[in-house]
């Protein structure tokens, strides 16, 4: 086998200085009885050029080639070349945790480049050095905030990710935390009025997404109020990295929990992603996750430590925050690298390249069918009602290598034909115009009736 | 240092500042195309919301981004340089095609919500690697979406308190052994069960007498490694399983040791109900600095109906699809499918192996661990003499008595070249040097790494205060985690 770098005489020679007859010896402590005396069914060994076959027929048959509105929490932007080329490096890439500060150095000064930019983007105090992802990271930023506040009930708005809102429900379902959830108004924002009627002296904290899942920026510093003027903690989570480039950051927050994929993280189906928490530094403590902090040596160099460990799992054991330990430290490089290659005014640039390829299709949608909350401040996704039954509408769109938008009906069935539509800087204009063009001859020729007998479909 | 070591050379490393020291108005590394629609003004679209300042994020050029990482990466230790000994990490090679297959178009920009009949192709990615992981762990269905192993510890307990519940008769805790990782206990908390301590026996496993005493029909699960983390395989592991199953519990296996067994013992055979796999571990991703992992959930036919939605299926026309209707299901444990990139590249380090290739990398795991056994024995005292698999643990009794600690040693260990084994785990073992080797290590490296310990040893002897100074070598010496800790420091600022 082509990774082991042993001789048979190597072998032989290390069996003889063991003092042992043959490998199977070793594995004399196994009972007899489980021990597999045959060949598991595997594919059989391949050569590394019948690998790149196989995967490379594999992303045939995985929308290769395809132009796509899809976003709704995996974005895709432009990935500058150099990500790849440092994170390929092998002293990034084939590096464990750097619990042995002396020799992981790179590792850890990265991470605190990490936290600062995290920090300066968010507008919080720190940032820790990742999580597994957004909806994850949305979990543990509400389960502290209920170590925080000493309450239980938690306020999860609607417009926030469906899928983060099971996570969510999946995690609280033993802990003891009450879920409800809060509307949105014919804006696509949070129903303030609702907000205020199902708030109770029990809510440890409320938690919304901004730009929401329907791409609507939230009023953050109204809700903050109304959350704090009941001493319950506001939670935002922000699946978009790239809006903060030109949105105003939700500074109001007690806690942010984000997803970073948008800042140079392949989609790759759906992971690996990037999750981190950004909070406030008096509540640093209950903050799950590595954290990465900056000290010295005996010399007194500087130099970076994993820090405040007692927090964690390996220390705390079932008193811990969390029982995270493994956390995506390379695609945390990943963003990293993004975010010093965009910088201070190329985010800012990006940002607005995608506010204005929005603006244009949201314009064009408009002309044939109805876009939604159109009144909201928005950022990169909006959301069009068709008459046309949106499966249908997009099984015309992929005949011309188009993905058209995320349908709506099975997370919001009262949303009806609606459908979730997604461009960024890399999104053309005649991609849209071709995707505006299909959809208004849908337009022309569907029958309203449909939407109806659709919605009765849903089941989730 | 007294010794010159064969094993590493002393060579010039460059000095780098923060990327922030290195920023000045106007550099950058950036161009846009530009806008083939009409600009917007952002105030106008987006009004109070509108951000006007990003802070103080870097302005440098692109030269200046390769160099700042490049000089980085060079104060770390990777296993491209040499061997990594920590114990219970399995740090393998990580092959290169595994990190080309991941980047090749449609794998790397599949966006998860298109249309199943343009994913067919991710989907058969996923449905191969389910299958070679069913069959590897002798399971019978498995989920794919947790990110991490303590990612899938919880899923796993999720599913065990779902059994429980349809069963009628919930349960209240959780039995670890004292030799566990700090997750399985954390995992147990998470999920609302109430922990119990199981002891070891003289031998370094479970106590069999202490198992039965403490086994009630309160006890939902024992959450058990094997081999243990002193590298030793539970012997009586079918009296373990069939206490627990007498009296309705479960055993859940933590993988993390998987690469002791790979083709030559399936957990499903020896009455294991459900466990996880590290996929950064045992099928080769790699760990990139701490991430990402992946943590399968593999399981027995009785615990399928509670696995996370959605599952993957194939549906009536022969196609892959996701059933998200699974009403005992325990929900969703993450966004999406779970980490599809690690699983590109567990199925690529499965195919470069086949079935004899795993076979062999078992082998030369547990032999490459008991090489190191019969090297350090004697020089390192080893407190279990029970048979070794694909790690070993000593102790620094015999040190100790000089002062020097097995965090000591460890530090040590740098300046001969080599990162340090796992230290002060399990905790069952007062001053733990837990060794790791992995199948990755030629009969050559080991023989150096023998060597650098039993000069450490020696140096321990003649010289205690070089070890308790060490490393040596290094850009930086030992840093300072107490100031670290009281007074934290997570990010940088501008000077005023």
């Amino acid at each position: 086998m082509r990774y082991l770098p042993k001789s048979p005489a190597d072998r032989e020679a290390m069996l003889k200085a063991i003092g042992l007859g043959s490998v199977n010896e070793l594995f004399a402590p196994i009972p007899a009885e489980y021990r597999l005396n045959r060949d598991l069914k595997v594919p059989r060994q391949m050569a590394e050029s019948e690998i790149v076959d196989y995967f490379r027929q594999r992303s045939r048959e995985n929308g290769e080639g395809y132009t796509s509105f899809l976003g709704a929490g995996a974005y895709s932007h432009y990935r500058p070349v150099i990500i790849d080329s440092l994170i390929s490096r092998g002293e990034f890439l084939t590096a464990y945790t750097p619990y042995q500060a002396e020799i992981s150095q790179g590792t850890l000064q990265s991470i605190f480049e990490f936290q600062t930019m995290i920090g300066e983007l968010t507008g919080m105090e720190v940032a820790n050095a990742s999580m597994y992802d957004g909806s994850t990271a949305a979990a543990e930023a509400v389960m502290m905030a209920v170590r925080l506040t000493g309450r239980r009930s938690v306020l999860v708005a609607r417009s926030l990710h469906p899928e983060y809102r099971e996570v969510l429900a999946t995690y609280a379902t033993h802990q003891g935390m009450p879920l409800s959830v809060a509307g949105f108004g014919d804006d696509g924002r949070l129903n303030l009025a609702e907000l205020e009627k199902s708030i109770t002296p029990a809510t440890a904290c409320l938690l919304i997404q901004s730009p929401n899942f329907l791409g609507a920026i939230e009023d953050v510093a109204a809700i903050a109020e109304i959350a704090h003027q009941h001493g319950a903690m506001l939670v935002v989570s922000i699946a978009e990295a790239v809006s903060l480039g030109v949105v105003e950051p939700p500074r109001e927050a007690d806690v942010i929990a984000m997803e970073a994929q948008s800042f140079g993280v392949p989609m790759g189906f759906g992971g690996p992603f990037c999750g981190v928490i950004a909070t406030r530094e008096k509540y640093v403590r209950q903050m799950p996750g590595r954290l990465v902090g900056q000290t010295v040596d005996k010399q007194g160099r500087r130099g970076f430590v994993l820090t405040l460990a007692t927090r964690e799992q390996h220390i705390r054991r079932e008193k811990a925050t969390s029982n995270i330990c493994t956390n995506q430290a390379l695609v945390a490089l990943m963003v990293n690298i993004f975010m010093t290659v965009y910088g201070k005014v190329g985010l800012r640039e990006l940002a607005k390249q995608n506010l204005a390829k929005t603006a244009y299709a949201a314009g064009q949608f408009a002309q044939h069918g109805k876009v939604l909350f159109a009144a909201s401040p928005r950022f990169n996704e909006f959301v069009v009602e068709t008459r046309e039954d949106p499966y249908a509408l997009n099984s015309r769109l992929l005949r011309h290598k188009l993905i058209g938008g995320l349908p709506l009906k099975t997370f919001y069935p009262e949303l009806g034909n609606a459908a979730l539509w997604c461009c960024t800087e890399l999104t053309t204009r005649s991609a849209i115009d071709t995707a505006v063009g299909l959809v208004a001859e849908g337009e022309n020729s569907a029958r309203p009736a449909r939407a109806e007998a659709d919605v009765a479909e849903v089941t989730r | 240092m007294k010794h010159e070591t064969p094993k590493a050379t002393r060579h010039v490393n460059q000095n780098e500042g923060l990327i922030f020291e290195k920023s000045s108005a106007g550099k950058a590394a950036w161009k846009l195309p530009p806008l083939d629609v009409p600009e917007v003004d952002p105030a106008k679209l987006l009004g109070a919301a509108q951000r006007k300042d990003l802070g103080n994020m870097p302005e440098v050029s692109e030269i200046e981004i390769i160099r700042h990482f490049t000089r980085l990466s060079t104060w770390n230790y990777a296993i491209d340089l040499g061997m990594y000994p920590l114990g219970s990490c399995t740090m393998k090679y990580n092959p290169r095609v595994n990190e080309a297959v991941a980047r090749v178009e449609g794998i790397a920009n599949g966006h998860p919500y298109q249309p199943e009949e343009i994913s067919q192709g991710a989907l058969k990615i996923l449905q191969t690697l389910s299958e070679c992981l069913i069959e590897i762990t002798g399971m019978d269905a498995i989920t794919m979406q947790p990110a991490a192993g303590a990612h899938g510890e919880m899923t796993g307990l999720l599913m065990v308190r779902a059994h429980h519940h349809a069963q009628g008769r919930p349960r209240k805790k959780v039995l670890i052994p004292d030799s566990a990782h700090g997750t399985n206990p954390a995992t147990a908390a998470m999920v609302d069960y109430a922990v119990e301590n199981l002891k070891s026996d003289s031998r370094g496993m479970v106590d069999i007498a202490a198992l039965e005493a403490q086994m009630s029909e309160d006890v939902a699960a024992l959450m058990l490694t094997n081999p243990n983390t002193l590298g030793v395989f539970e012997q009586e592991i079918h009296k373990i399983a069939d206490i627990l199953h007498a009296k309705g519990g479960l055993l859940y296996m933590d993988g993390a040791n998987m690469n002791a067994l790979v083709g030559k013992v399936r957990p499903g055979d020896f009455g294991v109900d459900l466990m996880h796999l590290n996929l950064h571990k045992t099928f080769s991703t790699p760990h990139g600095g701490g991430g990402p992992g992946s943590g399968p959930v593999a399981i027995k036919k009785k615990l399928e109906p509670f696995l996370p939605t959605p599952v993957l299926i194939t549906k009536s026309n022969g196609t892959l699809g996701f059933d998200y209707h699974r009403p005992q299901s325990v929900g969703r444990v993450r966004a999406f499918y779970g980490n599809f990139g690690m699983f590109v590249r567990a199925l690529a380090y499965i195919q470069a192996n086949g079935p004899d290739g795993l076979r062999e990398t078992t082998e030369d795991a547990v032999l490459n661990a008991n090489y190191i056994r019969k090297g350090l024995e004697g020089t390192y005292d080893l407190p279990y003499s029970t048979p070794t698999m694909h790690e070993v643990v000593f102790s620094d009794k015999l040190q100790a008595k000089k002062g020097v600690r097995t965090m000591d040693i460890a530090k040590r260990l740098i300046d001969y070249g080599f990162h340090p084994y796992t230290t002060a785990f399990p905790l069952i073992v007062p001053g733990a040097l837990m060794i790791e080797p992995t199948e990755s290590e030629s009969k050559e490296e080991m023989d150096l790494f023998i060597d650098a310990m039993k000069s450490i040893a020696a140096e321990v002897e003649e010289d205690p205060q070089t070890v308790l100074d060490a490393p040596h070598s290094t850009r930086v010496s030992r840093l300072d985690e107490t100031a670290a800790a009281r007074k934290p420091v997570l990010r940088w600022k501008p000077a005023v």
